[in-house]
């Protein structure tokens, strides 16, 4: 097996897995803020595959993979403000809604596909990359983490922005209180649905923002159902991070590495099924959520309700 | 109990609010009819009254919760609508509520700095420099940098305090402040307030106790069923001796046909005269997080009341559940009479005659969309007299909740009204009707009259007292000294999951309990 650990088949591995394991982190980051402020996103599926689908839609019609982007973001705010107006502002059960929403999402996009691509098949072209200088000539790490497009960067910096907005701003400081002790954040005269809600809202454009990226830069095309559970597996990884978006980094990438094993061992020549390997990311979910979900630690007001008053 | 003198060097000529005949209505009642209030600087103003006598409401109308239907509410003389939390903290009211509104995973500062500029950094140093001034002022200590939630519930006040003061709040309402405290921390916040005060701050304490309204307040309101029916000046206040103040207060409170009695229950019982011993509890241990419990032996006889009394929390939902059943034992022995009982399950030791009144009454105690009928039988679903090879003999079990509705004065609608319908008060008959009845040997009250008004309170004890004149053996468990020291014959005091003293109820025996309570004598 010694032969298995060549340079190809490591850049291949890094480089499959940083494509497979960043619509993840961008979905588990959204999930993060979401729970941090209290509101359990189970729709964050849907969101990402309305993400996948508009993004795709408006990249393939403009040939802007940028406004692609910004549309997929969009897309999965746009879900995310149903949900912000029905389980934030009106109370309504957070896992009905966000199951309703992920299965709306998932007919209305495999409808719309239906009768928009049902002659043709078409891909997008190979999205540009930005090598960062110096960097990206280092062997094996240099063309799979330094060699991508500028989107990768981008989103590795939403980490840093929010794991700094998490500890060193006061915005922080009411996310957390909303999901901790929301009548004490409203006894400090912050708006607990407005916080909820623009946390709902930026976990949507997260989730639309990673779908986006499935299509566009993974794909190349979007196919019904594209996502397959990777909104699920978001928040999976986002109550195992446990409120740190670095952990949340890390998770994605080892889920990202299950996802893409296929991919680097056929590079490597090594002959397994394939049905084997593609169980491996839902078999490390099980064996990680029996080793650390124990620890998983949740805001007590997750999932509740806020009414000023009520005791 | 000292009167303090109303401190005039702050007194103006007008109060800094003042309500004027608030009323706000819920749902078939009115909360508040038409109270007027004045809140003056350098004054500790107590309100006091039982509970459902409108005082949440009333505070919440002050700290922006609610909204009043109808009256006004002036700030310097000057009308203000206060629709938000944020709206009475602009117009410098700080509340304090009975249950602590820190978010208990932030540190103190990052709990005052809470509320500032979305994207700004909270400045900590500086908070706590100014945090530091603050406290020097009031003399209270707080460490900034603590977990909230590793703070103890007088600290977290202390803190809610400092925090008030530091967003320049000038009246400061104290909810239900003294309600989780030890004595000795409600003399701390007491002397607190009165330094607030002497600073001009206006302070409004709210409490049902009435010692502390005497010995901390300079003037005492008195509402009853929503409506303000009584003021006591801080001159009259200061002329009148205590003994007179009690009794006008007490008849504020409950009405004249109490103000002899209070909440007291009936004639007082005949001094227990000893009795075979019929609970013999030695050597019990449980594991558990919070609280596990150690070495607790206990002796009640028959016709005795032993009175737990205690700090919520300090393991005597652990004891009751551990006796009762609900529980699994680390070591010790439990005997009924005189025999061991401690191998049984629930249901067996319900039928060798030991009872359990939980304090929970809608958790564990009753399933809410269960019938009052079924409720009755809880405990003793598939008995043979109601259950005939498993199916239910609707009969028997409607006479049986019929007999027990009638003679426990249970007010329902009938005995297949859903009982999560009834009110407080009800649920406990009823649960009282459940467990008293039959061959009881021992029963375990726990809490028993927490959260009913002064009626079911008084009906409470007096099943209580009736249950030891049958010659049952009693542990009365409560946090409401008052009611211990009137029912008990012997009092324990549980501490962090031991019993640290047994008292006779003699005339000393307040003041050792309360000792035993707050950690002075050991």
């Amino acid at each position: 097996m010694s032969a298995l650990f060549t340079e190809a088949f490591l850049t291949a591995l890094i480089l499959g897995a940083v494509t497979a394991g960043l619509p993840l982190m961008l979905a588990g980051l959204g999930e993060q803020i979401s729970e941090k402020a209290g509101v359990l996103n189970i729709g964050l599926e849907g969101m990402m595959l309305i993400g996948a689908y508009g993004g795709f839609l408006v990249a393939y019609g403009s040939g802007s993979i940028w406004l692609g982007f910004l549309a997929g973001a969009v897309g999965g705010a746009a879900v995310a403000a149903v949900m912000a107006v029905l389980c934030v502002g009106l109370g309504l059960n957070q896992i009905v809604i966000g199951i309703a929403l992920t299965l709306g999402a998932e007919g209305m996009t495999a409808l719309q596909h239906h009768f928009q691509f049902a002659q043709s098949y078409p891909r997008l072209p190979a999205v540009p990359t930005l090598p960062i200088p110096g960097l990206s000539s280092l062997p094996v790490i240099g063309p799979a983490l330094f060699d991508r497009p500028a989107i990768v960067y981008l989103a590795v910096a939403a980490v840093a922005v929010t794991s700094w907005v998490f500890r060193r701003t006061h915005l922080g400081l009411a996310l957390q209180a909303a999901g901790d002790k929301p009548a004490a954040l409203d006894a400090a005269g912050v708006g607990v649905v407005a916080i909820r809600s623009a946390a709902v809202l930026t976990a949507g454009a997260l989730a639309g923002l990673g779908g986006a990226f499935m299509s566009e830069v993974g794909a190349g095309i979007f196919v019904p159902f594209m996502t397959n559970g990777a909104g699920f597996i978001g928040i999976v990884l986002a109550m195992l991070a446990r409120g740190h978006p670095l952990w949340l980094l890390c998770g994605a990438v080892l889920f990202g590495a299950c996802l893409s094993i296929t991919t680097a061992l056929q590079v490597a020549g090594v002959d397994i099924p394939t049905d084997v390997i593609q169980m491996l990311p839902f078999a490390t979910v099980l064996l990680i959520l029996i080793l650390f979900g124990r620890r998983a630690a949740l805001p007590p007001a997750l999932g509740v309700h806020y009414v000023r008053g009520a005791r | 109990m000292t009167q303090p003198g109303h401190p005039a060097a702050f007194r103006t000529d007008e109060p800094i609010v003042s309500l004027f005949e608030v009323t706000k209505r819920f749902p078939g009642v009115v909360a508040n009819d038409s109270v007027s209030l004045d809140l003056w600087p350098g004054e500790v103003h107590v309100l006091l009254g039982e509970n459902g006598a409108g005082k949440s409401t009333l505070i919440g109308m002050l700290s922006g919760i609610q909204t009043p239907d109808s009256g006004a509410i002036l700030v310097d003389g000057r009308e203000q609508v206060i629709d938000t939390p944020a709206r009475a903290l602009e117009l410098g009211i700080g509340t304090v509520f009975q249950h602590a509104m820190l978010v208990p995973s932030l540190t103190v500062v990052e709990n005052i700095a809470l509320g500032g500029p979305a994207w700004s950094r909270p400045d900590k140093r500086g908070i706590a420099a100014r945090m530091a001034e603050v406290c020097a002022g009031i003399g209270v200590r707080v460490d900034p940098h603590a977990p909230v939630g590793s703070l103890s519930l007088g600290e977290q006040q202390q803190v809610e305090i400092v925090r008030a003061l530091m967003r320049g709040s000038r009246v400061l309402v104290l909810d239900e402040a003294t309600a989780m405290l030890t004595p000795k921390g409600s003399e701390e916040l007491g002397a607190l307030m009165r330094r607030l005060v002497a600073r001009g701050l206006a302070v409004v304490f709210i409490t049902h106790k009435l010692n502390e309204a005497l010995a901390f307040g300079h003037r005492i309101s008195v509402l009853r069923l929503g409506r303000k029916v009584g003021e006591i000046t801080p001159d009259r206040l200061t002329a009148l001796t205590p003994q007179v103040v009690t009794a006008e207060v007490v008849r504020l409170m409950f009405g004249s046909d109490a103000a002899s009695a209070g909440t007291a229950s009936g004639p007082e019982r005949q001094p227990f005269a000893g009795g075979a011993p019929v609970l013999e509890i030695s050597g019990l241990a449980v594991d558990d997080e919070a609280v596990p419990l150690a070495d607790v032996d206990l002796t009640v006889a028959a016709g005795e009341i032993v009175g737990i009394a205690g700090i919520d929390g300090n393991g005597q939902k652990q004891f009751a559940e551990a006796v009762a059943g609900q529980r699994p034992l680390r070591q010790g022995r439990i005997d009924l009479d005189g025999r061991p009982i401690a191998a049984l399950a629930i249901g067996e030791r319900h039928r060798r005659g030991l009872r359990y009144v939980t304090d929970d009454r809608l958790g564990e105690g009753t399933v809410a969309a269960f019938p009052v009928s079924l409720n009755l039988l809880l405990k003793r679903v598939g008995d043979d007299l109601f259950w005939a090879g498993g199916l239910e003999r609707s009969g028997p079990i409607a006479d049986h909740a019929r007999r027990l509705v009638a003679e426990y004065d249970v007010r329902t609608p009938g005995v297949e009204t859903p009982i999560g319908k009834l009110s407080g008060g009800n649920i406990q008959k009823a649960l009282l009707a459940r467990e008293l009845s039959g061959e009881a040997r021992a029963v375990i009250f726990a809490k028993p009259t927490y959260g009913l008004d002064v009626q079911n309170i008084r009906a409470s004890r007096r099943r209580i007292r009736e249950a030891a004149d049958r010659g049952l053996a009693v542990i009365l468990i409560s946090t409401d000294l008052e009611e211990v020291l009137e029912l008990s014959d012997r009092i324990a005091v549980m501490s962090q999951g031991r019993i640290v003293g047994m008292v006779a109820n003699d005339r000393s025996a307040r003041l050792r309990v309360g000792e035993l309570m707050s950690g002075v004598a050991t």
